[in-house]
């Protein structure tokens, strides 16, 4: 058993740092990898890293042997194409270790401007199929980032038929809506409550309560539109077997909304979790998963119970 | 102001008057055989429809293959193409049994297919090359760049997302030489399409793979969290946290979407009745054909705004094609929905000696309602019903069987397909 595990690479811990401080105690804390970026291009990031903080992170993660990957994964609109060229050339001066996009106008401008950075494809929900992991990477994408919505069959069926790398999140609130409409805004403005807007634009601290389901859904509004969550965080740290077993190439831990001593903590446990799995044996990781579970439920809080998403449950259609 | 394509020939001068030469086409949803038959004959200049397997509405009535070639037939003696839309994003376990359908679907004489899955349109390329392939709006096409991406990739045709604007669709068509495909009626998302998975946390149904169950037309309670407090953010009574769309109503922008050379017209609806379709089709049908041939002298028509209104089901907006759309784009409170009007029978034959019609019944209707009639044929015109008898010709006094035939007498002529409707009180 122990033999068979370490045929398979130990997959990269892949974490959303939320400022430069905090890049240092993930470092710290085991991650191997890193995603920064802005809100102009990126989306739903835990923090925001101007360029001149993107060249900083760069340096501390390249010197202590770590990569880092830049979001460019907004939907673009026109208005927005020529600010991406100029973005990429900085991106490719800075030298930083992949662009993580959705939209294919990231593809035309990085063939256009000759850019020669990595590339990682996340459309978030669409990423659905090996055929399309591979269809990408024939594209130019050394990375495919599966849609949360898969169930660990699917997960692994990708991961078998998949020519890219495959990035799988483990940890974290997903994503479940965006819209280009200002709805928060809009229903201030709706009851004449302009002020509102004004005041809670930088809160993060709203949710949608869903009373049938008794459900709390996190929202917030950026450049980018509205964003809407998942009520739960899904949390696979005693479930990592197969994953690591099928040879998942990063793990991602999604650290939006969250603190983060918070982040820096389930870093660590899933850290050690890995360590564990590759370096003493899947034995080693069993009897340590229960209490590394019960110490991210520690820290869990309140609002966001712990689930495993889409993992073990079947959707229809 | 109208913004003009330049680089593409849609216009021209002909005895000193400008006429529109590209006309663009009129794209109808047809959920069934009848609603194609339906939407063609009302004016569409070509339909889409769902097959049984790989589109978004696995709740409509949906066509075999069977259906699929004799829509296509019926459709190609109105000179009207039909296309299919087989666009989920796939899972591992909807890859089997692609390349039979695709192959299907082209020997059913279909002029293309509408996708979003790189899956469907790598294998269409390779099995069914016949096919013309039209990007889906779930791919949330966004930007010019995005769009050449397409075209370099062979794609005929993209429909775009539902958020761009006329500039920005102006600034695609300058950049690429693609069709292009924008919405201009119906229900609209409030997401961009394909990035909601409302449906799949809320009830465990793939959005993406036709499960939507509408969870953006829910209602919510918007909170804050003020240390570790949950606080509310309306007041007992007050309407609360919704992001309901109104639907999309673009018929007074046809004019400018036709001088920016936009390419097919689409409306959007499934499910929708026939009477739907009828009314919709044929209105947009008049404003195309009567900006086309007199552009400088076009005025839209109050009547058409008014037939319009009476299949509507909720409000409507212009959404994003002059702008960013406001708050007043959005339902809250309460909004119960009424059509104005309803759909009452449909017309099977009209004999001009006795001057009976021969109807199907689609709802309630008796001697004395006033009705109104409407068709392509014919001016839209009120009476009130007489004598109403059965098949067996015995004189009823209601006719209230879904889809019974009932024959009464109106003095003007009538044709086959022509509708009736009576106002909802």
């Amino acid at each position: 058993m122990f033999e068979e595990v370490t045929k398979v690479k130990k997959p990269e811990i892949l974490v959303t740092p939320k400022s430069l401080d905090h890049v240092n105690a993930l470092i710290e804390a085991g991650a191997d990898a890193f995603i920064i970026g802005e809100q102009k291009f990126g989306l739903r990031l835990a923090g925001e890293f101007t360029l001149n903080e993107v060249e900083q992170a760069t340096k501390i993660i390249h010197e202590a042997g770590k990569k880092v990957y830049v979001a460019v994964n907004a939907i673009f609109h026109n208005d927005r194409l020529d600010a991406l060229d100029d973005y990429l050339k900085q991106l490719q001066r800075i030298g930083v270790d992949s662009l993580v996009f959705g939209d294919p106008a990231v593809v035309m401008a990085v063939r256009e401007l000759g850019i020669t950075i990595p590339l990682h494809w996340n459309p978030e929900t669409i990423a659905t199929n090996w055929f399309q992991a591979n269809y990408w990477e024939e594209r130019g994408a050394k990375r495919a980032v599966l849609a949360r919505e898969l169930s660990l069959d699917e997960v692994l069926e990708i991961k078998e038929n998949a020519k890219p790398e495959i990035e799988v999140q483990v940890h974290g609130m997903t994503c479940m809506f965006q819209s280009k409409r200002s709805l928060l805004g809009n229903y201030f403005l709706y009851r004449g409550e302009a002020m509102e807007i004004e005041n809670r634009k930088e809160n993060k601290n709203m949710f949608l309560h869903d009373k049938e389901r008794k459900n709390k859904y996190p929202i917030y509004e950026d450049e980018n539109g509205t964003h809407i969550f998942s009520p739960n965080d899904m949390c696979l740290i005693d479930e990592l077997t197969e994953l690591l077993e099928a040879g998942i190439d990063s793990l991602k831990i999604d650290g939006v909304l969250h603190s983060e001593d918070y982040i820096t903590t389930v870093t660590n446990c899933y850290r050690q979790a890995v360590d564990a799995f590759f370096d003493q044996g899947e034995d080693a990781y069993n009897a340590m998963k229960d209490e590394l579970l019960e110490k991210i439920e520690e820290i869990q809080p309140k609002l966001r119970p712990l689930d495993t998403g889409f993992i073990f449950k079947e959707t229809v259609y | 102001m109208l913004q003009l394509i330049e680089n593409e020939k849609i216009r021209e001068v002909v005895d000193g008057k400008r006429v529109i030469t590209k006309k663009p086409e009129l794209l109808a949803p047809a959920g069934s055989l009848e609603k194609l038959k339906i939407a063609v004959h009302y004016g569409a200049d070509a339909v889409f429809i769902g097959g049984q397997e790989f589109g978004l509405r696995s709740n409509a009535d949906n066509f075999s293959i069977e259906e699929m070639r004799e829509g296509v037939e019926f459709a190609k003696k109105y000179g009207a193409v039909v296309y299919v839309t087989t666009n989920i994003f796939a899972h591992n376990e909807n890859m089997d049994g692609l390349e039979e359908y695709l192959q299907a679907i082209e020997g059913a004489g279909v002029r293309g297919i509408i996708v979003a899955d790189p899956l469907i349109i790598e294998t269409c390329r390779r099995i069914a090359p016949k096919l013309e392939i039209h990007l889906s709006t779930q791919q949330s096409l966004s930007n010019w760049k995005a769009v050449k991406y397409w075209k370099e990739e062979g794609l005929h045709r993209v429909v775009l997302a539902r958020e761009v604007g006329a500039e920005e669709m102006l600034k695609m068509k300058q950049e690429v030489d693609i069709e292009i495909e924008a919405f201009v009626h119906g229900a609209m998302c409030i997401a961009y399409s394909g990035r909601c998975v409302l449906s799949n946390h809320m009830t465990a149904r793939d959005s993406n793979r036709g499960g939507c169950c509408q969870s953006c037309r829910w209602d919510y309670d918007l909170y804050e969290q003020v240390d570790g407090e949950e606080k509310a953010l309306f007041n007992e009574g007050e309407a609360p946290f919704a992001m309901s769309p109104k639907d999309l109503k673009l018929i007074e922008s046809i004019p400018h979407m036709i001088e920016l050379g936009i390419d097919s017209l689409k409306v959007e609806g499934r499910m929708k009745s026939i009477h739907y379709i009828a009314t919709v089709i044929s209105v947009y049908r008049k404003v195309i054909d009567a900006y086309c041939a007199d552009p400088e002298n076009f005025k839209i028509k109050k009547e058409w705004l008014e037939e319009l209104d009476r299949c509507a089901n909720r409000a409507a907006a212009s959404a994003f094609f002059e702008g960013e759309p406001s708050y007043k784009q959005q339902m809250f409170g309460f909004h119960a929905a009424k059509m104005k009007w309803d759909f009452a029978g449909l017309v099977l034959d009209y004999n001009e000696e006795t001057q009976m019609v021969t109807l199907q019944q689609r709802n309630y209707f008796k001697p004395g309602d006033t009705i109104e009639f409407f068709g392509p044929e014919i001016d839209s015109f009120k009476m009130e019903v007489g004598q109403v008898w059965n098949e067996d010709d015995e004189e009823i006094e209601v006719a209230n069987h879904p889809l019974q035939i009932v024959k009464f007498k109106v003095d003007r002529p009538l044709f086959k397909f022509n509708m009736m409707r009576k106002e909802n009180k």
